[in-house]
């Protein structure tokens, strides 16, 4: 037996090291997710199928601006989040590592394409 | 604590003797919905960056999201955003210790099927 304490032993460690941040980030993430994927939803939907110089004057307002730059930025920080599990889950080997790399630089590729579009438009 | 019961443990039930039920169904769709949806994200910036773009290239891509198929990949996309939104609230509500036994994780379930594509009938009632 050791002199430390159950608590001292798991701070920080597990077999990740991280101990519970990823499942800690994901979930909150998930809490925001539940107030940020209605603003987008209904700030986002009406302006598909509008004419260039309506999309151009809605995403130059506040509103529609951040509630897309939110979606981006945590949506699809939480699904990289998620596919890290779901690869984890499925693939082994050095195809894990690769597959997890190419997923994030998927998620992360996506949000920075997504915000320099918005910030060209909203700026 | 890690000491305990090692090698002694139950096995996670493997796919091919495991009889489906409302539980294993809707976790399953909801991991399913979560991988889509990258799908309606990418289509979503492609829209984006047209619309950064110029107005040709906007109206070419705005014409196949709001095409017919357009349309059905958008509300399918929408399904699978409030189908995952509320699969994920019963994960937090089960994360918070409530709702584990097997009635209410199929209240639960059954919420889920029915809830998501009314929230998805309101959105385009909504956004239409």
């Amino acid at each position: 037996m050791s002199l430390m304490t159950d608590r001292k032993r798991v701070i920080g460690l597990g077999t990740a090291k991280s101990g519970t941040d990823h499942f800690w980030k994901s979930t909150v993430t998930a809490v925001a997710l539940l107030v940020i994927v209605p603003m987008f939803l209904f700030s986002f939907g009406p302006l598909l199928g509008e004419p260039y110089a309506d999309v151009q004057a809605a995403l130059a307002r506040p509103f529609p601006a951040v509630s897309a730059a939110l979606m981006l930025i945590v949506g699809l920080y939480h699904f990289r989040l998620g596919i890290q599990v779901v690869i984890e889950d499925y693939v082994q080997g050095p195809a894990r590592k690769i597959a997890i790399i190419v997923a994030a630089c998927l998620s992360y590729g996506l949000m920075a394409l997504g915000l320099v579009s918005l910030a060209q438009i909203a700026l | 604590m890690a000491d305990v019961n090692r090698g002694n443990r139950p096995l996670s039930p493997h796919l091919q003797v495991y009889r489906p039920q409302l539980n294993s169904m809707t976790s399953i769709l909801n991991r399913l919905t979560g991988i889509a949806l990258l799908g309606g994200a990418v289509l979503v910036v492609w829209w984006l960056m047209a619309a950064a773009t110029s107005e040709s290239y906007f109206a070419l891509v705005d014409g196949l999201l709001t095409s017919l198929v357009g349309d059905i990949v958008m509300t399918l996309s929408v399904l699978a955003l409030w189908y995952h939104a509320l699969g994920g609230v019963r994960h937090l509500v089960w994360d918070m210790g409530y709702g584990l036994d097997p009635d209410d994780g199929d209240r639960m379930g059954w919420g889920i099927i029915i809830g998501a594509p009314a929230l998805t009938f309101l959105t385009i009632i909504a956004i239409i």
